[in-house]
């Protein structure tokens, strides 16, 4: 809800080449033990309408990949190097570039809330700033609207109720989809979405989930999607990356990367899903 | 008989907001025994949270009965409760905030064990390495300060921090929610290896089945702030009896079960396997 501003109408490059092309992306991290290379050659492109997801263990560099090629990393932390376009724009060679894209271009559900929300502000305030910022709405009343209309779509409970309310009292769930609310807000043609329903259950989990994929039908919205859960990446993506250390090491097609995966360590991480045992679905039901 | 370790009696909590009084938690009961595991689950906003934060006494609850080895925590004023604090810790849902930036990992972590007052430095620093060590976190990043770790790591500091008081009870909410899979695996092992050991009693909150299925005997089921089935694990997860918990079961995305179903519309693909 920061950072966010008009762009300027797409340009050819937006219809024609990829929505997002990342070519040899490296992020080294200045940390006071020496630098330390988080992101170490990586390359990949997301065309209009696809999903492309780096699922990898914690640790492994996903989110400083998101924060990198955004250049949301602060400068005195981070060299951010390689060639990243979005929309046809060179967004590392051009400082002010990126600031031209963010938000109606392309948007960041982040993993972490905070860094997004302020906690001082109400849930409402800053919704319908982004919003207005994104130049999604032409009054405050109108902004108020589109705010409610968006915590339906992500099924938040008495949306008007949650407006009103400050970050720090809506549950962990609630606010992860606030987050994905404000992100959609400005209709962005790129979502890079960090863990966006780790906090959910699978229930909420499964109808955020197709508001992305419906929205992504309707506007062919490219997306960006880090996830630990294998289980998601394989049902949203076209293709999948493996990332260990800072590197892919294993990318191809979703179901391939699940089906036949190739690496042991793929093969690791779907052993590992704790998989629950059969049930009996004749037992009488109860109210509940 | 004896009496259980963990006793919760019709808890109620109500957060006063500008609209008045919210109702987040309404007369909930149960009850887990010494060195057993009580899973919480239900959907987002039901109230899972609020009554992690009740136990823990970080919020007061509106009325109902806590009690913790025979002595009732709700009617205890805070200065009671400060010297059975390190008997009872939580991991809490968010990593982010919960974490006191000022501090790095290693100063997070050996906080516990120096209010308690426990162990001289040596131990301490000996300690937090081996915590470390045992939730996967390598020793290489002791120094560092919270925000400098990734969503995984800075969930594994709170796990480390939460255990380093050996607590009698700890209360884990949402606490393996960031981590893949094999870390998932390596931290709930470590769980179960304690309770083996130490007796130590888990309330356990997650939406992740799976993992309730490896590490729970018991759960109760959320839903608007109450609680509507509850039982042993085996039976809950086996013959659910609420829609809420049979939704859940068929819901669980388990990714080896999934080649039949077409991405693009999974709510209703999930309904259709049913
Ligand atoms: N400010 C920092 N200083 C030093 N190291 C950092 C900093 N931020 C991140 N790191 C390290 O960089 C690596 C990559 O972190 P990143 O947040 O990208 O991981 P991730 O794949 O998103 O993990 P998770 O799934 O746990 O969120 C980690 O090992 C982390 O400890
Ligand atoms: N400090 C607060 N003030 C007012 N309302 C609150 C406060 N904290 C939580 N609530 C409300 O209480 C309800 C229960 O929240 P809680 O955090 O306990 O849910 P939860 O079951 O943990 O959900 P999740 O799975 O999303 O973490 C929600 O409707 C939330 O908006
Ligand atoms: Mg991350
Ligand atoms: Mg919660």
């Amino acid at each position: 809800m920061k950072t966010q501003t008009l762009t300027p109408p797409r340009g050819d490059s937006a219809t024609t080449g990829p929505l997002l092309s990342v070519e040899n992306l490296c992020v080294e991290l200045m940390t006071a033990s020496g630098i330390v290379r988080a992101v170490d050659g990586v390359s990949f492109e997301i065309g209009r309408g696809e999903t492309v997801t780096i699922i990898g263990e914690s640790g492994s560099g996903k989110s400083t990949t998101a924060m990198g090629l955004l250049k949301l990393l602060p400068r005195d932390l981070a060299v951010v190097s390689g060639d990243v376009s979005i929309t046809g724009v060179d967004v590392l060679a051009d400082r002010r570039a990126i600031r031209k894209v963010r938000g109606r271009t392309v948007a960041l559900i982040p993993q972490d809330p905070m860094t997004a929300l302020s906690p001082v502000l109400t849930v409402g305030s800053q919704l319908c700033e982004a919003i207005l910022v994104a130049g999604r709405a032409g009054s405050k009343a109108e902004a108020r609207d589109r705010a409610e209309e968006l915590l339906r779509k992500v099924h938040i409970r008495d949306p008007e109720a949650q407006l009103r309310k400050f970050p720090h009292q809506l549950s962990g769930g609630m606010l992860q989809r606030v987050l994905i609310a404000a992100a959609l807000a400005g209709e962005p043609d790129l979502l890079i979405a960090d863990e966006p329903t780790s906090a959910l259950d699978v229930t909420v989990q499964a109808g955020i989930l197709d508001l992305l994929l419906e929205i992504q039908e309707a506007n062919g919205t490219g997306i960006l999607m880090i996830t630990h859960d294998i289980g998601v990446a394989r049902l949203v993506s076209d293709r999948i990356h493996v990332m260990k250390n800072g590197r892919f090491v294993e990318s191809g097609d979703a179901v391939d990367v699940v089906e036949n995966p190739r690496e042991t360590y793929t093969q690791h991480l779907l052993d590992s899903v704790p998989r629950l045992g059969a049930w009996d679905e004749s037992a009488a039901p109860k109210e509940g | 008989m004896s009496e259980p370790f963990l006793a919760v009696e019709g808890l109620t909590l109500d957060y006063s907001t500008k609209a008045g009084p919210f109702r987040a938690v309404d007369d909930v009961s149960f009850s887990v025994d010494k060195g057993r595991t009580l899973a919480i689950v239900g959907e987002s906003g039901c109230g899972k949270s609020s009554v992690a934060k009740c136990i823990m006494r970080l919020v007061a609850p509106t009325a109902g009965r806590i009690s913790l080895d025979g002595t009732d925590l709700a009617g205890l004023k805070e200065a009671q409760l400060r010297p059975l604090r390190h008997r009872f810790q939580m991991v809490f849902q968010d990593p982010y905030g919960s974490l006191d930036p000022h501090l790095s990992a290693q100063e997070i972590v050996a906080e516990p064990m120096k209010t308690q007052g426990l162990r001289s430095k040596a131990e301490r620093s000996k300690e937090v390495a081996r915590l470390f060590d045992a939730v996967g976190l390598p020793s290489t990043s002791l120094e560092r300060r919270a925000h400098e770790f990734s969503g995984g790591q800075r969930q594994r500091i709170g796990i480390a921090r939460a255990l380093a008081s050996k607590p009698d009870l700890l209360v884990c909410d949402e606490a393996t929610s960031a981590l893949d899979v094999s870390v998932q695996a390596q931290v709930l092992r470590l769980l179960q290896d304690i309770q083996q050991e130490t007796g130590i009693t888990y309330v356990f909150i997650s939406h992740n089945l799976g993992v309730v299925q490896e590490i729970s005997d018991s759960i109760v089921v959320m839903r608007r702030g109450e609680i509507v089935e509850s039982g042993a694990t085996a039976d809950v997860l086996q013959t659910p009896r609420t829609d809420y918990a049979r939704t859940l079961r068929r819901a669980a995305l388990d990714p080896s079960a999934m080649t039949g179903i077409k991405p693009r519309h999974i709510v209703s693909a999930l309904a259709a396997s049913a």
